[in-house]
Formats: structure tokens, C-alpha cells, sequence
């Protein structure tokens, strides 16, 4: 009997390799060259004068929107090659058996790295609860998820700078802890929908792919055509009048509306942010924009915070388990550490 | 005969999946009855934590993701494979 080669040849490997490499150089030289030519084609080629207010937002505008798409493109092939590693499945079964705080650490640090998507929220929940997991715990994976996400991260390192990227993963993970941990000594059990205690998960065995890198490398690939699919325009709006800020709108304008001063900015933001919940990747370049112009920081990434954490939609999705005062409960404690860390920024720095 | 289910609330993603299966089932000319899922319990029944699911012959092939055509082509081929052993 002969037996079939399971994997294709090595040839095949061989050009994915080939092809990665190329795609690097090429990513890298596009890279560095984005400055030199958004400056040539407002300075020389269109001729418009050094210090103009059209030529500065023009220049900004020609490389910030190259910028940012070359980076969300190869960053999120890195991390959803790195997603590729972990599942839901996986999370639960490593958060199972977990103390209650300890629990809630992992749980918020392994909802960044967890591929996760809000339409899932349902499910994940009921799955997680009907394993045993506190629902306090539950809740800190559902709220680092998709506030720490992954194209707000790329976006504001891109805009702001590791640092202040770094500050929002810190405050996402912050958040998720704390308010996990509150909703967890809350003992709301009772105001989780009632068939959810009751369903019974099929003794049908859990998926577990055994994954190649070249199965790797094309679903990364995949996502990030979705995701750019999906954000690039957004990007460009967002980018385009941030631009408009950066050339027109005179130096610390917004210091008395959106500075630290004004003590009602960060609640405002806030309560701002909600609506705006499908529009992050438009945001983020108008917020970096506006802090240019004297908004402060706290202020600033509460709002993000809010725009990512706190959606609507979400809200909707997560009432077909959780009854009402559970769910006001979740809301309002994130709206409560949001606006804490806005403030703490605005004290600190 | 084969049963396709697409497990999911509805969410734009489990429509594609639904869409793309359409496509492989009539591609394949084969006969095939395509089914959505929505409740949740029926959706937990299948022990799955990410939608959409895809089922076929009750076994659960994909979770989390849309398959591509040529995935979904193998799943069905592989479904179709045991489905003659079993006979």
C-alpha cells in the first residue's frame, strides 16, 4: 500500500518563504520612502510653499494615509499570525480552574491575543459561564477583547507613538481587570437570562485544528485583506480631516474645551464616544489631530476607550443573555473606569 | 445526502459562509440541504465558543472564521468519503 503525501512538497514552502521575503523588503522600502515623496509632491512637483497651510496639510495628508495602511497591513499579518496560536477553545480551557483575580489577569491579557469578533460575544459567553468560569472572569475577557483591539492599537502607535499605544493596551488591561473583578463581587449570577444556566453544551468533541504554516500565513493573510477591507476608507476620511486640523485650526485651540483644565471634558468624551462606536479607524487621526491643537491626553484616550469599549451594538448583542440591570451594571462600571483613567492621565502628565 | 448547517445570530459573516456553501454544493452538483441556525441552544449544542460554525454531517469542520471555497470543497469531500465507509 502506498500512502499519499499528507502535506504539499516542500517547493511549495519553499515559495511561500520566497514570497514573504520579498513582501518584507517591498513592505520596508515602501516604508521609508512615503516622507521623502508625500514632501516632494506638495513641495516640488505641486509647488506650494514650505510653511503654507495647504502644502503642511497636504504633506501630512500624502504620508499618514500610506503610513497607516502599510501598517496595519503588516502588522496585523503579525498578529493574526500570532492569533493562529490561541482559540476561544484554548482560552477556556486554560482560564478553567483559575482563582478568581489570578483569573481575571489571564482572562483580560488572553482577550488580546484571542481571535474574537463582537457577533461572537453570545456564544463565548455561554460558553465560558456554562464551564465553570466566574462570570466576574468571563467579563474581563469580553471587555479587553474588543477594547484593546488590534487596529486602534496600530492606529495610535502609527499616530501617537509607542508610548501613548502602550498607555491605552496598559488602561485596556487595567479596565478589564478592575471591572471584572467588581462585577464578580457583585454577585449578579441571578440577572445572567435564565436559559443560559440551562443549556447543556453537546458532548461533541471541541474543534482542534492542527494548523500548517502555510494555513498560518494564508488565513493572516486573509485578515488582513478583511480588516484593511473593511477600515481603509474610514482611515482616509479620518486622516483627510485630520489633515484639515493640522493645517487650519490655529495652535491650542481646543485647550479650554478639551484640556485638562476643564474638568467636565473627560465625561463628556465619554458620553461622545458611545454612538461612534464603528468608526475608530476614523477617529483616531482626528483625536490625534485635535491633540495637537491642546486637548490633553486623559481626555483624549477616553474617548477612544469609549468609542472602542463602549458599543452599542455590543450592548445589544450581550442583552440576549444578560437582563437589563446586568448589562446597565457592565456598562456603567467600564464608564466608571474609563473616565477614572482619563482623569488619572490628565493628573499625572 | 448531505446536511450543511451554518451555525450563527445572523451576523454578516455567517451569511457569506452560508453563501460560499451554496456556491460548493452547486459547483459540486450534489445534493444537499443547507440549514441556518440561529437559536443559541441549538448553536451550544455543538459545544462550539465562535461563530459561524459549520457543520456538516453534524460534525463540526470550521469555527470562528470563513472558510474559503476550496476548504469547504475538501470538507465536503472528506464528509462524503466517510459517509461511503460507513455504508
Amino acid at each position: 500500500m502506498t500512502t499519499l503525501p499528507i502535506h504539499p512538497p516542500s517547493t511549495s514552502n519553499r515559495q511561500t518563504i520566497f514570497f514573504l521575503a520579498i513582501l518584507t523588503i517591498a513592505w520596508f522600502v515602501a516604508y521609508n520612502l512615503i516622507q521623502p515623496l508625500a514632501n516632494w509632491i506638495s513641495y516640488s512637483a505641486l509647488n506650494l510653499p514650505q510653511d503654507s497651510k495647504l502644502g503642511e496639510s497636504l504633506a501630512f495628508f500624502l504620508y499618514d494615509i500610506p503610513k497607516i495602511l502599510l501598517l496595519l497591513s503588516g502588522m496585523i499579518f503579525i498578529i493574526s499570525i500570532i492569533r493562529s496560536f490561541f482559540s476561544p477553545e484554548r482560552t477556556r480551557a486554560l482560564l478553567g480552574g483559575k482563582r478568581e483575580g489570578v483569573a481575571n489577569v489571564f482572562a483580560a491579557m488572553l482577550g488580546i491575543v484571542t481571535p474574537f469578533c463582537s457577533c461572537s460575544a453570545v456564544p463565548l459567553f455561554i460558553g465560558f459561564v456554562e464551564s465553570g468560569i466566574p462570570l466576574g472572569v468571563t467579563f474581563s475577557f469580553l471587555i479587553a477583547a474588543p477594547t484593546i483591539n488590534e487596529v486602534a492599537v496600530i492606529m495610535l502607535f502609527g499616530l501617537f507613538g509607542w508610548k501613548v499605544a502602550g498607555v491605552y493596551v496598559a488602561s485596556g488591561l487595567v479596565i478589564a481587570i478592575v471591572a471584572g473583578v467588581v462585577i464578580g463581587r457583585l454577585k449578579m449570577e441571578r440577572y445572567v437570562e435564565d436559559f443560559v444556566w440551562q443549556i447543556k453544551s453537546g458532548a461533541g468533541q471541541i474543534l482542534d485544528e492542527k494548523l500548517t504554516w502555510n494555513d498560518r500565513i494564508e488565513r493572516a493573510w486573509d485578515s488582513v485583506k478583511e480588516i484593511v477591507g473593511k477600515v481603509w476608507l474610514y482611515v482616509i476620511i479620518g486622516i483627510a480631516i485630520g489633515a484639515g486640523i493640522h493645517g487650519y485650526v490655529p495652535e491650542s485651540a481646543l485647550a479650554n474645551i478639551m484640556g485638562k483644565q476643564t474638568w467636565w471634558s473627560v465625561p463628556a468624551a465619554v458620553l461622545l464616544g458611545i454612538p461612534l462606536y464603528a468608526n475608530a479607524a476614523g477617529i483616531i487621526p482626528i483625536v490625534s489631530a485635535l491633540m495637537e491643537k491642546g486637548a490633553s491626553l486623559g481626555t483624549v484616550l477616553a474617548f477612544m476607550m469609549a468609542v472602542v469599549g463602549l458599543s452599542l451594538p455590543e450592548a445589544v448583542i450581550l442583552r440576549r443573555v444578560l437582563k437589563l440591570p446586568l448589562l446597565i451594571t457592565f456598562f456603567a462600571v467600564i464608564a466608571v473606569a474609563i473616565i477614572f483613567i482619563g482623569y488619572l492621565f490628565n493628573i499625572i502628565l | 445526502m448531505l446536511t450543511i448547517k451554518v451555525l450563527g445570530s445572523g451576523c454578516a459573516n455567517c451569511k457569506r459562509v452560508e453563501q460560499i456553501a451554496h456556491k460548493v454544493v452547486d459547483k459540486m452538483s450534489l445534493e444537499a440541504e443547507i440549514i441556518k441556525v440561529t437559536d443559541y441552544k441549538d448553536i451550544m449544542a455543538y459545544n462550539i465558543l465562535s461563530t459561524p460554525g459549520l457543520i456538516i454531517n453534524e460534525k463540526v469542520v470550521s469555527t470562528g472564521r470563513i472558510p474559503s471555497e476550496a476548504e469547504i470543497t475538501t470538507f465536503i469531500t472528506s464528509a462524503l468519503e466517510t459517509a461511503q465507509r460507513q455504508l
